[in-house]
């Protein structure tokens, strides 16, 4: 969240307190700020308000005026004398303004969350023991703090659907809904694809999809996300953790340039969900449903898990060896990669200047949904241009290096996870040459190479994305990979340590790495450290590169290139 | 000792029961019909407006705020067209008067929403009525026609540069359509969910986001007489603060219910169970009223109500004391609302008529926020539960507590439409909750009427 400047504070007391609040923002979050939790449902910081849950209810006042001299009437005591509003107000429609007075812990708030948590009970099926969203749960949380205990309900709960499928990836259980119209508010808001709605009224009112529709779009599962209680749920993780078990990390998404951030939760290293993790620059609290599929690589059937020369498996070290044997004294092609951390990249950077091989560079591109789905496929395009493996936009293909293969100007290719057949690569000029791949995932490229060096995905390593925004943000290692591998870091840095043992480099530890270049005074990493960039993103300026024609479309927090040009 | 019943003073029910006067243009035309939209053209809009200011009328609707304010209350700066809106959907449970007026005589309703049009400059106007009226429905369009044809309404009214169209909108069978925000939405084409104030008032942010005005159909009739009369001379109807004539819809055990017109504050409630309308059955004695429709809070007949008026009289009346009109209902701590007087004699089981009313707001709630969508419910729940034997004695402290947690937290004032019968029927009739659980065993006395 950017602060706001001083210009904007406003001052209220709040619980009898004068505290500094920035202009205009809701109760709710005014109250937060300074450590006092107004309980809520329906409101959610990044949707319109709806108002409904009445959870949030506080008492507001105003220091009373004469009405006829504006002066203000003073208690007896001289204090201003405060107009309560004879009725409790809800938090999320009612915006600060100056000299405004909120109690959020009072009596008689509490009773109202009391009645409110009560009555949202009453025709809830209690069924926590079997319900997903437990242990995250919001009813289960103010329940703990403002429940009965015991219930004064002996009628009949209502009867709803139990197992609705709103879409491919969501399934509805109608009778935990509190009808806070969330989903419904982010379909139309933020996924403008309308498709949730209610149907039958009062304590009958039931979700559920308009007819002939489903909820199928790419952003359906953030609806699961900010369901505050289990009646929506991912298709995928249905029933399959208790939430409490999970291991959480703070990663990025590799879908996209987009660079949505992610919490990454496993157990016993393995990936069970991806959620988006709020950041109001990027991504607000939303991503893709594609993005959350992108863990399942990880343990795919297509993955590499052992280092082979030849098609014959080697330990790693060996086919380190071997691979630094076939480029030795060759004239190299490096195929850098978009798709790499920006601690690869500069590695690779650095490996291209030692041999003075030529550099490939290609780009992966697709539709723009003008949402969190960039055309930009790859998270760090922008790192290559940042760390000098092009100076031009890539291309959506590998064509000069198929020209400058079909002239013989080389003998041996190192290859990062591209599919050179895929990027227009004839198989009839790669078997002329000798081929080193590295990457996670088999592909034609794989299946030609000589040596093949298998990596770790970006849930098993630590590092660093640009994305179109030119903020470099980082993510965390998540889980262990697998037996016997190690980074694409480590892996870069063994080979670039034979190839010429007398040249200084830097070792594969990733604040190293860093070091190494931030002292350049005309590169824009200048004095930029890894251990800032975990602390919190940084912004880059990026005017350098606004000659270049960036596929991206205007889209959340991202203005049109026209935009950013003027 | 026969006392003479106070006399009704027909205003805007005139030509009611007239077996003469028929719905249709000539007829009204030959009754100095749309003479008074003449007489308002001749006036500037401002000054239409400033007579029903003067007039003090109250809005009929339930809430009885004064209309001229509301009008006031207009976002003139924003340059979004203005609406005008007829709230047709009498849907509160012992209200009928509305229906008179549109069925009997609709170019009334016409002249005094083209007036009111004209008044707050809307260039499109609306009757909202509800689904079950379709004869109303059918009868005001052909009445539009002909204002159309005679040039009354629509395109350049009465020869001006003015226009204003008028359409008739049809509920689909909610009570929640009723109030103002809620009818808003529903007209929009969406759910009929109330809309949260702030920052949602109708005269700022009303039809598609635009400036509303949103009036009862006693209300918009009671324009065309203010400018036959002037507002001042209107003012003069009735009692200060309590201007014109009410029309009162009487139903219950009373010889002859009905609708009544009389002037705000001729008559007490007493005079008019007892004379205008006939009395109780005979043998019978009155056991509870409701006053203005069934969101009102009920009055025990024993009850005495004692305190100060505004004007700092004070007053002690017994039930039949109480002066019809807006204030004096408030002063006995209930209201005159939609005009609904709801009379039950000692043969109505308390508990089975709270379950009534019970059922019918958990029918109607629309279900957006939580209070009155849960306890509605619930309250529905325990009251049919009493009356089929399963009543506990802890049953009326519960429903009172439910009832409690609904009142002013709710987004519209079906929170406290819901709430107030519960509050006041649990709190005055406790006994008869009490003594539902002691003997739940107990035969239904076979002249009590079956109520749900």
């Amino acid at each position: 969240m950017i602060s706001p400047s001083q210009d904007d504070l406003i001052t209220i007391t709040l619980n009898g307190v004068e505290v500094e609040v920035p202009n205009g923002i809701n109760a709710v979050e005014a109250a937060a700020l300074h450590g006092h939790e107004v309980p809520h449902y329906c409101y959610h910081p990044k949707l319109s308000v709806a108002g409904n849950c009445r959870m949030c209810l506080v008492e507001m006042g105003t220091p009373m005026r004469d009405r006829a001299t504006g002066e203000a009437i003073l208690e007896e005591d001289g204090s201003a004398k405060i107009g309560w509003v004879p009725k409790p107000v809800i938090g999320c429609a009612t915006n600060v303004s100056s000299g405004m007075h909120l109690r959020t812990e009072s009596d008689l708030v509490n009773e109202c969350r009391e009645g409110i948590m009560e009555f949202l009970l009453v025709n809830h099926p209690l069924d926590c023991p079997i319900c997903d969203q437990a242990g995250e749960c919001r009813l289960q949380e103010f329940a703990t703090d403002y429940g009965r205990g015991y219930s004064r309900y002996v009628e009949r709960k209502n009867v709803k659907p139990k197992r609705t499928r709103l879409g491919p990836r969501v399934t509805l259980d109608d009778e935990r809904c509190i009808l806070c119209s969330r989903c419904i508010r982010f379909s139309q808001e933020v996924a403008k694809d309308d498709v949730l709605g209610f149907v039958d009224r009062g304590s009958f009112s039931t979700l559920t999809c308009f007819p002939g529709k489903e909820l199928s779009n790419n952003y359906s599962l953030n609806t699961v996300d900010i369901c505050p209680v289990g009646a929506l749920t991912s298709t995928d993780f249905r029933f399959k953790m208790r939430v409490w078990f999970l291991k959480e990390t703070n990663s990025i998404c590799t879908e996209s340039s987009a660079g949505c951030n992610t919490i990454v939760s496993s157990r016993e290293g393995i990936i069970q969900r991806i959620t988006p993790r709020r950041n109001d620059l990027v991504n607000d609290t939303w991503m893709t449903d594609s993005g959350r599929e992108l863990y399942k690589s990880v343990r795919s059937d297509t993955r590499i898990l052992r280092p082979s020369v030849r098609g014959k498996d080697l330990p790693l070290l060996e086919a380190i060896s071997e691979a630094v044997d076939t480029l030795r004294g060759k004239k190299i092609g490096v195929i850098a990669s978009c798709h790499s951390t920006l601690e690869e990249q500069i590695l690779t950077k650095r490996l291209i200047e030692l041999t003075q091989a030529q550099t490939f560079l290609r780009g992966h591109f697709g539709e723009d949904d003008g949402i969190l789905l960039s055309a930009d496929r790859s998270p760090n395009l922008r790192g290559a241009l940042v760390t000098g493996l092009s100076d031009q936009y890539p291309e959506d293909n590998l064509s000069g290096l198929n020209d400058t293969l079909s002239r013989g100007e080389l003998d041996a290719l190192l290859v990062l996870n591209e599919d050179l057949l895929m990027s227009g690569v004839s198989e009839e000029h790669l078997q002329k040459v000798a081929l080193v791949y590295l990457g996670t995932e088999t592909n034609s490229s794989a299946r030609l190479a000589d040596i093949v060096l298998p990596g770790l995905s970006v849930f098993e390593k630590s590092g660093t994305f640009i994305n179109r925004s030119f903020l470099i943000q980082a993510f965390e290692k998540s889980v262990p990979g697998p037996t016997g591998l190690q980074s694409q870091v480590a892996v870069l840095a063994e080979i670039i340590q034979q190839l010429s043992p007398e040249a200084s480099i830097p070792s594969s530890d990733l604040d190293d790495i860093w070091n190494s270049i931030n002292n350049a005074q005309d590169s824009v990493l200048y004095s930029i450290r890894y251990s800032d960039v975990k602390k919190a993103a940084v912004q880059l300026d990026g005017s350098d590169w606004s000659h270049l024609n960036f596929v991206e479309q205007q889209a959340l927090h991202y203005p049109a290139p026209i935009l950013r040009s003027k | 000792m026969t006392v003479q019943p106070p006399k009704e003073r027909r205003i805007i029910l005139k030509h009611a029961d007239d077996p003469n006067y028929s719905n249709r243009i000539g007829c009204y035309l030959r009754e100095g019909g749309y003479e008074n939209l003449k007489k308002a053209f001749g006036m500037k809009p401002e000054e239409v407006a400033e007579e029903v200011l003067k007039s003090g009328v109250r809005g009929r609707g339930g809430a009885g705020f004064p209309a001229g304010m509301k009008w006031k209350f207009l976002d003139r700066k924003s340059g979004k067209p203005i609406y005008l809106i007829c709230n047709a959907d009498e849907s509160e449970p012992g209200t009928f008067k509305d229906r008179q007026i549109m069925y009997k005589d609709p170019h009334q309703l016409i002249e005094g929403m083209m007036i009111a049009a004209y008044a707050i400059g809307a260039k499109q106007a609306f009757i909202y009525i509800r689904a079950e009226f379709h004869e109303g429905a059918h009868i005001l369009n052909r009445a539009i026609v002909e204002a159309k044809a005679g040039g009354y309404c629509g395109d350049r009214i009465l020869g001006s540069e003015y226009s204003c169209d008028l359409v008739v909108h049809r509920g689909a069978g909610a009570y929640i359509c009723g109030e103002e925000t809620g009818l808003i939405e529903s007209l929009e084409g969406k759910r009929p969910n109330p809309r949260i104030k702030p920052p949602y008032f109708p005269a700022v942010l009303g039809l598609y986001q635009c400036p509303t005005i949103v009036n009862n159909v006693e209300t918009l009739c009671n324009v065309r007489h203010i400018i036959e009369m002037g507002g001042e001379e209107f003012s003069k109807i009735g009692k200060p603060n309590n201007t014109g004539t009410r029309i009162w819809c009487v139903s219950g055990q009373v010889m002859k219910p009905g609708y009544y017109e009389f002037e705000c504050g001729a008559l007490t409630l007493g005079q008019m169970i007892f004379d205008v309308c006939g009395g109780l059955r005979p043998g019978r004695t009155l056991k509870a009223v409701i006053p203005g429709g069934s969101s009102a809070k009920v009055l025990r007949a024993d009850e005495r109500f004692t305190g100060s008026l505004k004007d700092g009289t004070a007053f002690d009346w017994g039930l039949e004391d109480i002066p019809l009109d807006f204030d004096g209902p408030m002063a006995a701590g209930t209201m005159s609302g939609s005009g609904g007087i709801i009379v039950m004699d000692d043969t109505v089981d308390i508990v089975q008529a709270m379950a009534n009313i019970n059922a019918f707001y958990a029918h109607e709630s629309c279900g957006q926020c939580t209070p009155c969508r849960e306890g509605s419910l619930w309250m529905r729940k325990i009251t049919q539960r009493m009356c089929s034997g399963g009543a506990r004695e802890e049953d009326a402290d519960l429903l009172l507590s439910v009832a409690n947690q609904i009142e002013g937290r709710t987004i519209c004032a079906f929170g406290e439409a819901a709430a107030w019968p519960t509050q006041s029927f649990v709190t005055k009739f406790r006994d008869d909750f009490i003594k539902k659980a002691t003997d739940s065993t107990q035969e239904r006395n076979p002249q009590t009427l079956q109520l749900i």
